[in-house]
C-alpha cells in the first residue's frame, strides 16, 4: 500500500511545511516539488492498479478501482502543472502589491490542503469520509477566493462558503439516510456499513424508498459543488474573483471530484431501485445546466467569469451523459471528465497570463494578444477551440460520443443538445476573436509566462482526440462496466 | 408509538427533542444578536442531553463521546467564539428588522408538518427508540435554512448554518444512533474549522463594506452593464 500512503501523506506534509516557510519564493518551489512528488506517487499507484487490479487498503478505508485511479492521477497531474504555473504568476501578483507575504504563506499551505482534500475524497471507500473531504475542499479554498481582499472577492468567498456549506449539508443528510438504510439490512456490528464497497455489494437489499429520498438529498448536496443550475450561483463568482491558479484547480478538479461523488452514489441507488429515477434526475439537471450556461456565455464581460460558465456547461453535459447511463454514454462522460479537466485548467493558466498582460479581466480591454505575446495568444486560441469542441481535440471526441448515445436512447433530446453546443460555440468564439486578433491597445506589455503546462495539457487533449492509449481505455471500459451495470461496450 | 407505552427515559428523549425544536423557533423569532447566540448555545446543550439520554437507553457507549463533543463544541466553544466576536465588532446589542415575522413563524410551523410527512416512510422502517424524533431532526435542518434565508446579518446567517449542522447531527443520532466514530470526528473538525473561518470572514466583510449586512454584498450579479 506504499504508493497510496504517499499520495495522501505528501500533500498533508506539504500543508504543515508550507505553513512554516515565510519566504514566498522558496515556498513556491517547495509547492512545485511536493506536487510533483505527489504526482509521481500517483503514477506509481496507477501502475500497481494496472498490473494487479483494484486495491483495498488493509483497514478497508481506501479503495482504488478503475473509476478513481485515473482521476487520482489526473488530479495529481493538474495539481502539479498548476503549481508550476502558480510560482511565477503569484510572484508577479506579489510584485504588483495585490497580495502580501503573510497571505502567500496561507496560499501555499491551503493549495496543498486542497489537493489533499480532493485526493482523500477520491481514494476513500467510506461515504462519510467522502463527505468530510468534500467539505474540507470548500474550507481550504474559501480563504483563497478572498485572497485579494477586494470587496468583490470577499463577497464571492462569502457566497461560496454559505451556498456550498448549506448545499453540502444536504449531502450529509443523504449520507445519514444511506447509513440508515444500510444498517437496517447489514447491522452495525462491523462498523463498515458506510463503506462504499460493502454498500455496493448489498445494494439490492437496501430499502428503495429510503434510498430514493437519500439520492435527492445527495444530488442537491454534491450537485451544488458540481455547479448544476440552479445551484450554480457561487461558481462564476468564486472562479472569477480568486487568484487564477485557484480558478484552474477549482474548475479542472473540484467539479470533477464532486461529480465523481455523485456517480458513486448513483451506482448504489441504481442497484437498489432498479428504475431510472436517479438517471432521469441527473439528465434533467444536466441538460438544464448545459443550456442555461451556454446562453449565459454570451453576456459575459469578465474573461474568467465567461470560462467558468463554460465549466458549468461542460459539467452539465457530463451529468447528462452519466444520467443516460448506457455503456456508450458512460464511456463518453468518463472521457469528457478527463479532457475537460485538462483543457479547462490549461485555459485558466492562459487566461491568467492574458489578464496580467492587459492588466484587467474585462474582455473588452483584452485585445490583440497574438501581437503582444504570441504564445499566450495562440494558447488561448487553441484552448478555446479545444473546449468549444473543435476536432481533432479530445473534447470533440467525447461530445460526439455523447451525441451518439443520445441519438440511440433519447432521439428527440439530440435537438436541444445540438442547439446548446452551437450556442456555446458561438458564445465563446464571439468573445475570443477580438481578444486574440484585434489591435493591442497602447501600454499592453509582455509578462513572464510559462506556457509549458498549457502546451503539455493541450498536447494530451489532442492525443486523446486522436487515439486513447490502451491502459486508459482499459480503465474507462472497466469503469463503464462498473457504472452502467455489467454492460460491455 | 404511544407515549404512554414509552418508559421514562424514552419520554425524556422526546421531551428534550421537542425542546431542541423549540429553540429553533426561538432563534427564528429572536432579532437581537446576543440572545440569538444564547438560544443557539441552549440548542447545543439540549442536543447533547438528548444524545446522552439516547446513549443511556440504547447502551451505545460511543454516543456519550458524541454527546460530550457536541456539548463542548456547540454549547460552549462556538457560542463563546461568536459572543466574543460580536463584542469585538460591537454588534451584540444590534436589533435586526425582520420583515413579516409572524409569516416566518407560520412558515416554520408548516415546515415541521412537512417534515413529519416526508419522514413517515423512514420512521415506519425504524425500530429504534428515537424513531419519533427523526422528523424533529429534519425540521431543525429546515428551520436553520429558513433562519438563513430570512436574515441579513452575517452573524445570524452563521447561527443558521450551525443550527443546520445541529439538525444533521441530531438526524444521525435519531435514525442510526450516530455515524461511525471516524466520520463524526471528521464532521466535528470541519464544523470547528468552519466556525473559525466565519470569524475571519466577519472582519473581512466589515473591512470591505463597513457593515455586516449581507444585503449590501451585491456587487457581483448577472446584470447587463
Amino acid at each position: 500500500m506504499m504508493p497510496l500512503d504517499l499520495v495522501l501523506w505528501l500533500p498533508l506534509a506539504g500543508v504543515l511545511l508550507l505553513a512554516l516557510v515565510p519566504d514566498h519564493r522558496i515556498a513556491g518551489r517547495i509547492n512545485v516539488a511536493v506536487a510533483a512528488a505527489t504526482f509521481a506517487a500517483s503514477v506509481w499507484l496507477a501502475w500497481n492498479v494496472l498490473r494487479t487490479g483494484p486495491e483495498m487498503s488493509p483497514g478497508k478505508l481506501f479503495y482504488i478501482d478503475a473509476f478513481n485511479v485515473y482521476l487520482v492521477a489526473l488530479t495529481a497531474f493538474v495539481g502539479m502543472t498548476t503549481a508550476v504555473f502558480s510560482r511565477p504568476y503569484m510572484e508577479h501578483e506579489v510584485g504588483r502589491g495585490r497580495v502580501g507575504r503573510q497571505r502567500m504563506r496561507l496560499y501555499h499551505a491551503m493549495y496543498q490542503g486542497f489537493l489533499f482534500a480532493m485526493l482523500l475524497a477520491l481514494t476513500t471507500n467510506n461515504m462519510g469520509v467522502l463527505w468530510v473531504a468534500m467539505e474540507a475542499a470548500t474550507l481550504t479554498t474559501v480563504l483563497l477566493v478572498s485572497l485579494y481582499r477586494t470587496p468583490e472577492s470577499v463577497e464571492a468567498a462569502w457566497k461560496y462558503f454559505i451556498l456550498c456549506g448549506v448545499g453540502i449539508a444536504q449531502a450529509l443528510f443523504g449520507t445519514v439516510l444511506l447509513y440508515f438504510a444500510a444498517e437496517r439490512r447489514l447491522g452495525a456490528e462491523h462498523g463498515d456499513t458506510l463503506l462504499w464497497s460493502v454498500l455496493h455489494n448489498h445494494a439490492a437489499q437496501l430499502d428503495p424508498a429510503v434510498l430514493a429520498i437519500a439520492f435527492v438529498f445527495l444530488l442537491v448536496g454534491y450537485g451544488t459543488k458540481v455547479g448544476l443550475v440552479p445551484l450554480h450561483n457561487w461558481l462564476p463568482d468564486a472562479h472569477s474573483e480568486g487568484p487564477t491558479p485557484m480558478s484552474a484547480v477549482l474548475s479542472g478538479l473540484l467539479l470533477n471530484v464532486a461529480l465523481y461523488a455523485l456517480v458513486r452514489v448513483k451506482m448504489l441507488v441504481d442497484g437498489s431501485l432498479h428504475t431510472q429515477l436517479a438517471g432521469h434526475l441527473m439528465m434533467g439537471f444536466g441538460l438544464v445546466s448545459f443550456l442555461v450556461a451556454g446562453l449565459f456565455l454570451h453576456r459575459q464581460h469578465d474573461i474568467k467569469r465567461m470560462f467558468s460558465y463554460s465549466s458549468i456547461e461542460h459539467m452539465g453535459l457530463m451529468t447528462f451523459a452519466f444520467g443516460i447511463g448506457g455503456a456508450l454514454a458512460t464511456f463518453a462522460a468518463l472521457l469528457h471528465m478527463t479532457v475537460h479537466s485538462l483543457t479547462k485548467s490549461a485555459i485558466f493558466v492562459t487566461v491568467g497570463h492574458a489578464a496580467q498582460i492587459a492588466g484587467t479581466q474585462q474582455i473588452e480591454h483584452i485585445r490583440g494578444l497574438i501581437l503582444t505575446q504570441p504564445p499566450v495568444g495562440w494558447g488561448l486560441l487553441a484552448g478555446t477551440l479545444a473546449i468549444a469542441g473543435f476536432p481533432p481535440f479530445g473534447v470533440f471526441m467525447s461530445e460526439f460520443l455523447v451525441l451518439n448515445a443520445t441519438m440511440k436512447s433519447w432521439p428527440w433530446l439530440t435537438v436541444p443538445l445540438l442547439l446548446g453546443l452551437v450556442i456555446a460555440f458561438a458564445g465563446l468564439l464571439r468573445h475570443l476573436q477580438p481578444m486574440v486578433y484585434g489591435i493591442p491597445p497602447a501600454g499592453q506589455v509582455r509578462v513572464r509566462a510559462n506556457m509549458l503546462p498549457v502546451a503539455v495539457h493541450l498536447a494530451l487533449v489532442l492525443w486523446l482526440g486522436l487515439s486513447i492509449p490502451l491502459f486508459l481505455s482499459g480503465w474507462f471500459e472497466q469503469a463503464t462496466r462498473l457504472i452502467s451495470g455489467g454492460l460491455s461496450l | 408509538m404511544h407515549l404512554s407505552a414509552l418508559n421514562l427515559y424514552g419520554q425524556g428523549i422526546l421531551v428534550s427533542a421537542a425542546l431542541v425544536l423549540f429553540t429553533s423557533f426561538v432563534m427564528l423569532a429572536q432579532t437581537r444578536i446576543q440572545p440569538l447566540i444564547y438560544a443557539f448555545a441552549w440548542q447545543g446543550a439540549l442536543l447533547s442531553v438528548t444524545t446522552a439520554l439516547v446513549a443511556l437507553v440504547s447502551g451505545h457507549s460511543h454516543l456519550y463521546i458524541s454527546a460530550l463533543l457536541t456539548f463542548g463544541l456547540k454549547a460552549l466553544l462556538i457560542p463563546w467564539m461568536l459572543y466574543r466576536m460580536a463584542r469585538r465588532l460591537h454588534i451584540q446589542r444590534e436589533v435586526e428588522t425582520v420583515s413579516h415575522p409572524s409569516l416566518i413563524m407560520l412558515a416554520g410551523a408548516v415546515l415541521v408538518v412537512f417534515c413529519y410527512y416526508v419522514a413517515l416512510p423512514v420512521a415506519q422502517l425504524s425500530t429504534l427508540v428515537t424513531r419519533n424524533t427523526i422528523a424533529v431532526s429534519m425540521a431543525t435542518v429546515l428551520l436553520g435554512m429558513l433562519l438563513m434565508i430570512t436574515r441579513r446579518a452575517a452573524v445570524a446567517q452563521v447561527i443558521g448554518f450551525m443550527s443546520i449542522e445541529n439538525g444533521l447531527f441530531f438526524a444521525a443520532v435519531a435514525s442510526t444512533y450516530g455515524m461511525p466514530m471516524i466520520v463524526e470526528l471528521g464532521v466535528a473538525f470541519d464544523v470547528l474549522v468552519a466556525a473559525v473561518l466565519f470569524g475571519i470572514f466577519f472582519f473581512q466583510i466589515r473591512a470591505s463594506i463597513d457593515s455586516l449586512d449581507i444585503d449590501r454584498l451585491n456587487r457581483l450579479s448577472e446584470k447587463a452593464e
